[in-house]
């Protein structure tokens, strides 16, 4: 399997640690967080606007994570993860 | 047809024009050499920058269903219909980075569709044909239900006939959207998107902040709906709802949003959307911009509680003389704005109903035309036959969810649109997964839809619904209970529900993984992948990319 295209660069599975950032905002999943009707904020119940706060996570994860990983659209180290390498090495 | 609005119709027929006329005029806007070639017609010529693709992905994403049934949702169960506030939470979190892969492979390889990259990936026509027809049956009653949320507008503006003429404006609205759709491809809805979306935005925003200032603030508006909530309803001895999760609905809740939002983007339209952006940062941006329209959705949920308060009552369809609940905003909209305001917010949703159609339309049409016309009827159709076919196609897809909403019950087309979404995530493992892994087995993909399918519709088949008397198809929370596995109730007697689409993708899931290992050990071929690995990377300014559009 090889990961050089002709051009010469070598671009594999590229996998960034600020990508673990995306995680955060799926703690909105975990409704026994904030299924309580106190602390009301503006007279809404905290089940509201504590997912309306986690849409300004949300946005700050993922705003993180471009910034970071913006400048670097591929590259040049070989494929970490090589989840290709489960494929059996097929015929290529 | 009593009791029209008139004041309301004429500033929507206003601002309808306007739509129609950009609609046509958008096939001049960024054209490309030509129009023949489903790179230029189906993908607006894969050149899109941030903010067009923003428009598009939110006109595509939050549609105008979503805009009147969130709240109906909520207006009849209460917190439950909040799941689509999570759902378009963790959505974007989620599709970031397998939509990157998607998008630079079917830049490099000439992908339309995502059964086109199945094909690519698997050299299995089977396998995407599967995922083709799941994507066109899954996203036809989407379509269909576009028309509802129009309609429940028209409705309330006092066009409310029964039988034929009851849905004549209706005929008229969707033969325009066919006919600009034909002309301009997905040119059409991502111009008049804008116009679309920055009315939505007025419109809330002034509702938010002037209805509750009107009626007495949040926190009396959310005792109200506590209070009319928790009046046990006749027809099942229970509560209608509750301002907070109970102790079984909470895990539905979770699944619920979670299972959405895995299936948003398996959806072909949204695919559309990404798949016609000029490169990957574009992608990138919108994830991190596109939650704005979820504090939309959050907010338009709440007016689901702002209903009970101001006392609304859904109008009942001539057409089919039950209670239309998905008239709850529209009502509430012209029982406590003035008639102009109530026009441009009903232009909002309206317009809003022609933007996901007519993405949506495009999208089964390159279904069609790539994976089924191309594979199976006319193997070497040119770029320009292949974009004529799938301009007729989508005149047919429109004019079939039009059949639907007139021949048969509304509500027919909701339950199909929840079966759909059931569907669609049955496609995960095969597009997805596929973006990371060749590790499934192609057979194993295929055993595993069958298996997801076949067991979704059945749990779905036996989940009634004691509020409105439907014995089968009456939601998709299913009791943990009544789960069974070959007639094995390994939850017998818990009430604790979860989201049917969740459970039949863990069954297809550990399907494909079984009959993957078995057909690995008897060395079954796994097709030829036509991907390098370094496709999944490539990016906007990159050496020798593919020409666009080109014959």
């Amino acid at each position: 399997m090889s990961t050089v295209k002709h051009d010469g660069k070598v671009r594999g599975f590229q996998f960034s640690p600020w990508n673990l950032l995306l995680i955060v905002p799926l703690l909105v999943l975990v409704t026994p967080l904030f299924n309580m009707d106190g602390p009301r904020l503006f007279g809404m119940p905290f089940f509201y606007w504590f997912q309306f706060l986690m849409v300004g996570v949300g946005v700050l994860s993922t705003w993180i994570v471009y910034l970071m990983t913006r400048e670097k659209p591929t590259v040049d180290a070989p494929d970490k993860l090589s989840v290709e390498d489960l494929d059996e090495g097929d015929a290529r | 047809m009593s009791n029209l609005q008139w004041p309301e119709l004429i500033i929507f027929t206003i601002l309808f024009a306007l739509v129609t006329v950009l609609g046509f005029m958008a096939s001049r806007w960024q054209r490309g050499s030509t129009l023949d070639h489903l790179d230029e017609w189906g993908l607006g010529g894969r050149k899109f920058g941030s903010w067009i693709t923003w428009f598009l992905l939110g006109g595509d994403l939050y549609t105008a269903y979503t805009f009147v049934a969130v709240p109906a949702l909520v207006f009849s169960a209460g917190a439950l219909g909040l799941y689509a506030l999570p759902y378009t939470i963790v959505v974007y979190p989620i599709v970031l980075l397998p939509a990157l892969r998607m998008w630079s492979v079917s830049r490099v390889r000439g992908y339309v569709t995502p059964a086109d990259f199945v094909r690519g990936r698997f050299g299995s026509p089977i396998l995407a044909l599967l995922v083709a027809i799941t994507g066109i049956v899954a996203t036809m009653p989407y379509i269909a239900l576009q028309l509802v949320g129009l309609e429940a507008v028209l409705r309330t503006m006092g066009i409310n006939g029964s039988g034929i003429v009851g849905h004549l404006p209706l005929l008229v609205a969707f033969v325009i959207l066919a006919f600009y759709t034909y002309q301009s491809g997905l040119r059409a809805p991502a111009l008049i998107a804008f116009v679309k979306d920055i009315l939505i935005y007025i419109v809330i925003l002034v509702a938010i902040i002037y209805l509750p200032s009107k009626l007495g603030g949040w926190s009396h508006i959310f005792d109200a709906a506590a209070t009319k909530l928790s009046a046990k309803s006749p027809a099942t001895g229970k509560p209608a709802g509750s301002i907070l999760l109970t102790a079984n609905n909470q895990l539905q809740y979770a699944t619920l949003a979670l299972g959405s939002a895995l299936a948003l983007f398996l959806y072909p339209h949204s695919l559309t959307s990404v798949l016609a952006s000029r490169g990957r940062n574009v992608i990138k941006r919108n994830m991190v911009a596109l939650p704005a329209y979820s504090l939309v959705l959050g907010l338009l949920a709440l007016l689901g509680y702002v209903a009970i308060t101001a006392g609304v009552k859904p109008l009942t369809n001539a057409a089919t003389g039950k209670a239309d609940g998905n008239t709850i905003v529209p009502v509430l909209f012209d029982s406590q704005f003035s008639s102009w305001f109530a026009g441009i917010a009903f232009a909002a949703i309206g317009i809003g109903a022609l933007v996901p159609a007519a993405i949506m339309s495009i999208a089964a049409a390159n279904l069609w035309t790539r994976n089924i016309y191309k594979e199976y009827i006319r193997k070497n159709a040119t770029p320009a036959e292949e974009a004529k076919q799938a301009k007729l196609a989508s005149l047919v897809v429109k004019l079939g969810a039009v059949a639907v909403i007139i021949l048969i019950d509304p509500q027919f087309s909701i339950d199909l649109q929840l079966i759909g979404g059931v569907l669609i995530l049955q496609t995960l493992p095969a597009v997805a997964l596929a973006l990371y892994t060749r590790w499934f087995h192609r057979w194993g993909l295929i055993a595993g839809w069958i298996v997801g399918i076949g067991w979704g519709l059945i749990m779905l088949y036996g989940i009634p619904n004691p509020a409105n008397g439907k014995q089968h198809f009456g939601g998709s929370a299913l009791s943990l209970g009544n789960l069974s596995l070959l007639g094995w109730h390994p939850f017998a007697g818990s009430a604790v529900q979860i989201y049917v689409g969740f459970v039949a993708l863990i069954g297809n899931l550990v399907i494909a993984a079984i009959v993957t290992v078995i057909a690995r050990q008897m060395k079954v071929f796994n097709g030829t992948d036509d991907t390098e690995p370094e496709d999944y990377h490539t990016d906007e300014h990159d050496k020798n990319l593919r020409p666009i559009g080109v014959h």
